[in-house]
């Protein structure tokens, strides 16, 4: 069977037969997301985001080692994996930068953040930093409007940031991880 | 009861200082869980009465009457079974906040709602289907379940009244399709978030086939003080003809930006000029989006509109979800509508051809006139872009929505098109440069 792999940051384009299994914690908790549905297919999305919690994002071999256990097919899980913005197919930084790109956001000044955000990091948006850190993908409104323009990273949420606070956010970033 | 005076904010009275306002001890301190107690010793026919005569609309943004919208589940003995009731707590619209407040702040309000619905529609099984990026909301409706059902408030024989139910909560993986109730449906069945044809409606056919309510967070929040203080009482909240309060917001450039529990029916300008505080020093207002990002745009003309489901459609726009996008005199509007198209251009599941291809051109048609490569020609191309996405083209109101803030600016702001257009730049920005 064919498999990809892929470095951060990079498309997928080397094949390779890399085959990997789910962890028991991940079996686990997929189970006890199946528990809550009448059919397997129902526990899909739940089943991808643990797969991603574990591994930082669904790559094929982790793809097909879900397929297995859940009896769907990966046709079926990618379809699914590929629709949603907060799964990952390919790998990303061990942070991912959200900065809201919402219409609220921009009125206040977001373009510029999400500027000076790409030029303290060097790369642009769906990259990756070289050292792995951080990978940058916007998101549209964040749903804190009165407060923008603001940021989702690390599961904090950055209110009314402007362009001085941009290197202590990611510096804050960085400690965290 | 904790409390006999009927409140006028009876969503946001539990908003207080206390940074533990959402707890289930201050809740019920606050009266929450009154309207449980009161519903759960009445007939769940007569419930869904008291929801029919209160004139609740659908806050989520379609302001479809609530009680109607129940009234065409099938009930009685031979009537489909498990049926199921979803919160909608997926806030995506551009310029929405208003349910991440709710969310956050009252957890237990959402919570009482959903169980309220479940028992007037005899239904067993609640979601509560939530943004994967509200992470402080779903910590805080972890918490809150767990309360419930350490309470007897969830689960089975709740508060003695023998009506058994549980509330799951799905994170969404993110994606604005998921808004529109039968795409929700979809992806709780671990599907692409496409929307489905209807008929059948979720009513009658949802979740797994039975029948099924999707109904907005802020609409589940008005349910308990329905039945706790009455039919009247809720009708008399309202200013206009809408019943009822109802969370309005505003983002932009004004001085106070925010959300308020008002009466339905406040003048859109008391919302800017007095709870917001009006413009920010040195802008002026050019117009406004009144309910969200797909929503037709508004002038100053408009000021006087009561914020009512009715007197917002007379002015050829929506109330939608009752948060205002403030766009002023030094912010280009046809970046604007290109920010709110691109956005809807992406978020398209890309079910329907209209959506699908039409968006993704409109992006392209504005981003030539927005760079200053534009001809006058672009600008009917829009127009007719506009027609192709109109309701009855489309399988939900995704692309019909994301064409209205378009059509309107082509209407209110034409000479600010033409000009970028005949200048070759956009001429808000200072020597055609971009900020």
């Amino acid at each position: 069977m064919q498999q990809i792999v892929a470095k951060p940051g990079q498309q997928q384009l080397i094949p390779t037969n890399e085959v990997v299994e789910l962890s028991d914690s991940e079996k686990q908790q997929i189970d006890e997301a199946l528990h809550h549905v009448p059919f397997a297919s129902g526990a899909s999305i739940d089943a991808l985001k643990i797969v991603q919690a574990h591994r930082g994002w669904v790559s094929d071999a982790a793809l097909n080692a879900l397929s297995e256990h859940m009896g769907l097919s990966t046709a079926d899980l990618d379809s699914v994996a590929t629709f949603y913005n907060l799964i990952f197919r390919q790998p990303v930084g061990k942070v991912v930068l959200h900065p809201c790109d919402g219409i609220s956001c921009d009125l206040m000044g977001g373009k510029k953040i999400r500027r000076c955000i790409s030029k303290n990091l060097g790369i642009t948006d769906a990259q990756t930093t070289e050292d792995n850190q951080f990978t940058l993908i916007p998101l549209p409104c964040l749903g804190a409007c009165d407060k923008a323009p603001v940021m989702i990273a690390d599961k904090l949420l950055f209110e009314l940031i402007d362009e001085n606070k941009v290197p202590e956010i990611l510096n804050q970033l960085r400690g965290n991880s | 009861m904790s409390e006999a005076i009927a409140p006028n904010n009876p969503m946001t009275r539990f908003i207080t200082d206390d940074e533990d306002c959402w707890v289930l001890e201050k809740y019920q301190q606050h009266g929450g869980y009154d309207g449980l107690k009161k519903a759960v010793t009445q007939n769940s026919n007569d419930v869904l009465e008291q929801f029919k005569a209160s004139g609740l609309r659908g806050r989520g943004g379609a302001g479809f009457p609530t009680g109607l919208k129940w009234s065409f589940v099938p009930m009685g003995d031979d009537s489909p079974t498990p049926k199921y009731m979803i919160v909608n707590a997926d806030e995506m619209e551009p310029g929405a906040f208003k349910d991440r407040w709710l969310l956050e702040k009252t957890p237990h309000q959402i919570i009482e709602g959903l169980i309220i619905g479940g028992f007037t529609l005899n239904a067993t099984v609640g979601y509560i289907f939530i943004r994967g990026d509200y992470y402080l909301a779903i910590e805080r409706i972890e918490k809150a379940l767990k309360e419930c059902y350490d309470s007897g408030l969830l689960g089975k024989n709740i508060l003695g009244s023998g009506f058994d139910f549980d509330i799951l909560l799905h994170t969404s993986a993110g994606r604005y399709i998921c808004g529109e109730e039968t795409a929700l449906i979809n992806s709780l069945e671990g599907k692409r978030a496409n929307p489905r044809a209807k008929p059948p409606f979720p009513q009658v056919a949802g979740l797994w086939g039975k029948p099924t309510i999707v109904n907005n967070v802020e609409t589940f929040c008005n349910l308990p003080h329905i039945v706790n203080f009455g039919v009247d009482w809720y009708k008399a909240l309202g200013k206009f003809k809408d019943a009822g309060s109802k969370i309005f917001g505003v983002s932009g450039r004004v001085k106070n930006p925010g959300l308020w529990e008002l009466p339905m029916g406040t003048p859109i300008r008391e919302i800017l000029e007095q709870h917001a505080g009006g413009m920010l020093d040195g802008y002026k207002l050019k117009g406004f989006l009144p309910g969200g990002g797909s929503t037709d745009f508004l002038t100053e003309a408009h000021l006087d509109t009561p914020m009512d489901y009715d007197e917002v459609g007379k002015q050829r726009s929506r109330m939608g979800t009752g948060t205002i996008i403030v766009l002023d005199d030094k912010y280009c509007p046809v970046s604007m509508v290109l920010n709110l198209v691109k956005f809807f251009a992406q978020e398209s599941c890309g079910w329907c051809t209209p959506c699908r291809e039409g968006l993704p051109w409109g992006v392209e048609l504005l981003q030539k006139i927005e760079s200053g490569n534009g001809q006058m020609s672009d600008i009917e191309q829009l127009e007719a872009l506009t027609r192709f996405a109109a309701p009855g083209n489309t399988y939900c109101a995704l692309a019909p929505g994301a064409v209205e803030p378009l059509q309107s600016a082509l209407n209110y702001y034409r000479d600010d098109f033409i000009a970028h257009i005949e200048q070759g730049c956009c001429p808000f920005n200072e020597g055609c440069h971009h900020d």
